[in-house]
């Protein structure tokens, strides 16, 4: 155990057992389904969030397969519709939205501030059985006839015309909403009042800071999408009306209420996956992370900016032109604090020490992806060219970037800095190293030729296209096998690590922070001794070396 | 068809240069961006790849300069395209005062066309060469959105409210014409094609397929039918106002409030017509829901439209715009 970082202070006596892994404290099923335990709460929304993108990628598959071919030869138009429904849907919800706070930020969070659980345990389980209600409904919307409006639900498409399974599937997204908002909730108040003593805002991790901002875009945003989920509901069942025009309603108001939430929750997504990189990027080049503060409050800007931006959705739905122009120069704002952040990381490898480790390849992906993804939001957020691209492939393979591209990067290369922490095992390195590779060559040859056949003219949710669009949907579905040989590959040799992997020492990489502190497993109260901080984060150097000309060379 | 591969999607209007400008200048940008920091990354990478095992390399805290360097850049940047792209915008959004209209009425799944003589289509467009087309458009049902690739155009048509849209052709050819909103099982079969001739040709093609009465003519005999004639008499003696004279006009309400008499003034005055009272009249007529349809209402309203002297003159105030001008490049 490294003490540079922390010395005792707190001498409470631990419980009983003091020391023992968080896996084997406690056997038996209902030691897991009953656990307070962060950890372990964590660990089951890594099980129940790698289902669900298992279904999720399996609907995606049926898209891709049957886009090999312009006709609409292998599943009905009905049947197609709900396939890209139910992929929107399950990766939407259950997926990209809970995957890195759910799983990492669970985990990580109190044991980077130095606590020894959330401040609110009970909560934290109650909202990973939410999840699951909500995961519930959703999965009886798919074999009670499926849904077929899209994961957008829009009006009155969904609330009056659609013969499908909207209300329960719209439900499941409701229901998982609150675990959501809970967890936002769990993260804010840990984060104010559990932080270990001498740990100040502005040592914080960037992991921390990056679940902080997205924490607050969870407790904002997410209530909105359930009152609009809710009233579409209550005009399916009980024919209020609030989006239906013939009954005086407005189908754009339901737009505007659906975006004020979806556009923030692509930050929900993408805010954590930023903080994984942030820990990355200084872990494999031992250095400290340049312009710490830019980037700690670029997250903050981030969720404050991302809730003003919605009405770039509606640039060509009959919103006015005045509305589209103000929509537009926010959206060209918003893309600020995300550029300031790709050049911080890579200020970062400026003179460090970079080593070439799988998560360091998941990093160096992310780049590649988050940079692509970022880039083309400016052909979106300029209203000319957004006329031409909106509901275009244009679009898809934009968010794809960034939702997929750049949030699963990020996720996938947390998940591999952090196994060692989590199991006590080392997963294989070399498997590690080429699975990253084949994720990041496979999603550019999927998600790259949509772009073309975008601005092309595609428009996207088409069961069959015009044959000139063939060639790039071909392109499209080879990449799509080579990126599902990417993923599966860490859900096989995480699995096989469990078992035969080689035992994790407590701090693997060199790396800084509090969670390298204590064992791999680490106990079931994290710090025997609530540690103080004295340092600043990602003090990989004594600081007296500092280099402080920098200012001068600029 | 065609087997070598396209890049780029083929340009017949007058918008669609400014819109191609815009992505062209996007594109040069992010290329710049994108190479110049991969290109970072991968020196950055090698140059400082960890060679010893104990490496601590200096840690650099960060710099001011640096920060508001690649802050301020990248902004003025951004806001030279979002000025870039709402110039065209508005340019594409207005249409000059002298287009010609064609009526949309969008319905799961297909596309009917009205022109003002009569003709009417099925997920076929057919428009003049050079002249200015706008397109009114409503939806019977849920929402669908009017996209021809070539023209770098898309609106939504949306139930209960008219949307526009206007190009200038100016490439003789067939081109592709989408459904862009999802609208249920049928989405992708909602596509059709846009014909764009050349002048005498449409004419041509116009005299050709006449069959029957022109708008105007169909919304005169729909006025009579419907009995709307009898209170909205043209001398102003009925029990309802004239509507001689009030397309594109300023209407005096009750309550001293003015509305512009436009398309969706007169759709909103026949299926809600208890929602804005012209001042001076009381509360009387019933609503026409259900006994109309779109196409009948777009019908109405070119007979209506047709009563106004001014709007031949000087067309109505919400199609004002940079009038004439050709869309510049």
């Amino acid at each position: 155990m490294s003490a540079t970082l922390t010395h005792p202070v707190d001498q409470v006596p631990m419980p009983e057992n003091q020391g023992e892994s968080y896996l084997t404290k406690g056997k038996g099923v209902m030691s897991w389904l009953l656990t307070k335990d962060h950890k372990r709460i964590a660990l089951l929304y890594l099980m129940s969030i790698t289902a669900m993108s298992l279904l999720g990628g399996f609907f995606a598959a049926l898209i891709r397969l049957e886009l090999i071919t312009p006709g609409g030869d292998l599943l009905s138009a009905e049947s197609y519709n709900k396939a890209f429904t139910m992929h929107g849907v399950i990766m939407v919800f259950f997926v990209l939205i809970p995957a890195t706070p759910a799983v990492l930020g669970n985990f990580l969070l109190p044991i980077m501030i130095g606590a020894r659980d959330l401040a609110l345990p009970r909560i934290n389980l109650l909202s990973w059985y939410i999840f699951i209600i909500g995961a519930a409904f959703t999965l009886y919307s798919m074999i009670s006839g499926g849904v077929d409006t899209g994961w957008t639900f829009y009006t009155p498409y969904s609330s009056t015309y659609a013969n499908s399974a909207v209300i329960t599937a719209a439900l499941g997204a409701f229901i998982s909403g609150f675990s959501s908002i809970l967890t936002g909730l769990n993260f804010i108040v840990t984060v104010h009042k559990m932080r270990a003593p001498g740990l100040t805002w502005f040592r914080l991790p960037l992991f921390v800071w990056g679940n902080y901002a997205t924490a607050l875009v969870q407790i904002l945003g997410t209530p909105v999408v359930a009152m609009t989920i809710l009233l579409v509901a209550m005009e399916r069942l009980f024919g209020f009306s609030f989006f239906n025009p013939n009954t005086g309603g407005d189908p754009i108001l339901f737009q505007h209420m659906f975006w004020f939430y979806s556009h923030p929750a692509v930050y929900l997504m993408i805010l954590p996956a930023m903080g994984v990189i942030s820990e990355l990027v200084t872990c494999f080049s031992r250095k400290r992370v340049f312009g710490y503060s830019f980037i700690a409050l670029s997250s903050v800007a981030i969720a404050v900016f991302g809730f003003l931006v919605w009405g770039h959705h509606l640039f060509v739905s009959g919103q006015s032109v005045y509305g589209g122009m103000v929509f537009s120069v926010l959206t060209f704002i918003v893309a600020i604090p995300s550029a300031v952040k790709v050049f911080n990381w890579t200020a970062t490898l400026y003179k460090g020490s970079i080593s070439y480790e799988a998560p360091m390849l998941y990093a160096f992906g992310f780049f590649g992806l988050f940079l692509i993804g970022g880039l083309t939001g400016l052909f979106c957020a300029n209203v000319a060219v957004d006329v031409h691209i909106h509901d275009t492939y244009f679009i898809v393979a934009h968010f794809h970037y960034i939702m997929v591209g750049g949030a699963i990067m990020g996720y996938l290369g947390g998940m591999h800095f952090w196994w060692p922490k989590i199991t006590g095992r080392m997963y294989p390195e070399t498997a590690g190293r080429i699975s990253a590779i084949f994720v990041f060559l496979g999603f550019n040859l999927t998600f790259f030729p949509q772009f073309l056949a975008g601005y092309l003219g595609m428009p996207r949710r088409y069961h069959a296209y015009p044959e000139e669009f063939q060639i790039w949907n071909i392109m499209s579905s080879a990449g799509a096998v080579v990126l599902a040989i990417g993923y599966t590959l860490p859900m096989i040799y995480f699995t096989w690590s469990i078992f035969a992997g080689k035992k994790a020492p407590a701090n693997p990489w060199g790396a800084k922070g509090l969670e390298w502190t204590i064992p791999s497993p680490p106990p079931m109260e994290n710090f025997e001794t609530i540690p103080v901080v004295t340092e600043e984060a990602y003090a990989y150097a004594p600081e007296e070396d500092e280099e402080h000309e920098v200012n001068h060379h600029v | 068809m065609a087997n070598e591969l396209q890049l780029f999607p083929e340009s017949a209007s007058i918008g669609a240069a400014g819109v191609d400008a815009n992505y062209l200048y996007i594109l040069g940008v992010s290329v710049f961006f994108a190479v110049g920091i991969s290109l970072a990354i991968f020196y950055f990478a090698l140059r400082y790849r960890r060679k010893s095992p104990g490496e601590i390399p200096k840690p650099i805290h960060g710099s001011l300069a640096l920060e508001l360097t690649w802050t301020i850049i990248p902004f003025l940047l951004a806001m030279s395209m979002f000025v870039g792209g709402t110039v065209v915008f508005f340019r594409n959004y207005h249409a000059p005062a002298n287009a010609m209209e064609l009526f949309i009425v969008g319905k799961q799944w297909m596309w009917k066309i009205q022109h003002p003589n009569g003709v009417r289509e099925i997920n076929e467009m057919h428009v003049p060469l050079n002249r200015p087309v706008k397109l009114i458009m409503t939806t019977e049902d849920v929402i669908h959105s009017y996209f021809i690739p070539a023209f770098r155009i898309k609106r939504d048509v949306v139930p209960g409210q008219y949307t526009t849209m206007w190009f200038q052709a100016n490439k003789v050819g067939k081109y592709h014409l989408f459904c862009a909103e999802y609208c249920g099982t049928q989405h992708s079969g909602m596509i059709g094609w846009v014909h764009v001739m050349e002048e005498a040709d449409y004419e041509a093609w116009l005299s050709g397929s006449i069959r029957g009465e022109t708008m105007q003519q169909a919304g005169e005999r729909l006025f009579n039918r419907l009995g709307c004639a009898t209170c909205h008499k043209a001398d102003n003696s009925g029990r309802g106002p004239t509507l001689v004279d009030v397309f594109g006009r300023a209407v005096k309400l009750q309550g001293g409030t003015a509305v512009v008499a436009d398309e969706a003034y007169i759709r909103e005055s026949v299926l809600k017509p208890a929602s804005k009272i012209v001042s001076g009249y009381a509360v009387e007529m019933p609503t026409f829901q259900g006994q109309i349809s779109e196409e009948g209402l777009l019908q109405v309203i070119s007979y209506i439209k047709s009563l106004s002297k001014s709007v031949q003159a000087a067309d109505a105030p919400a199609s004002e715009a940079p009038a004439g001008k050709k869309g510049g490049n």
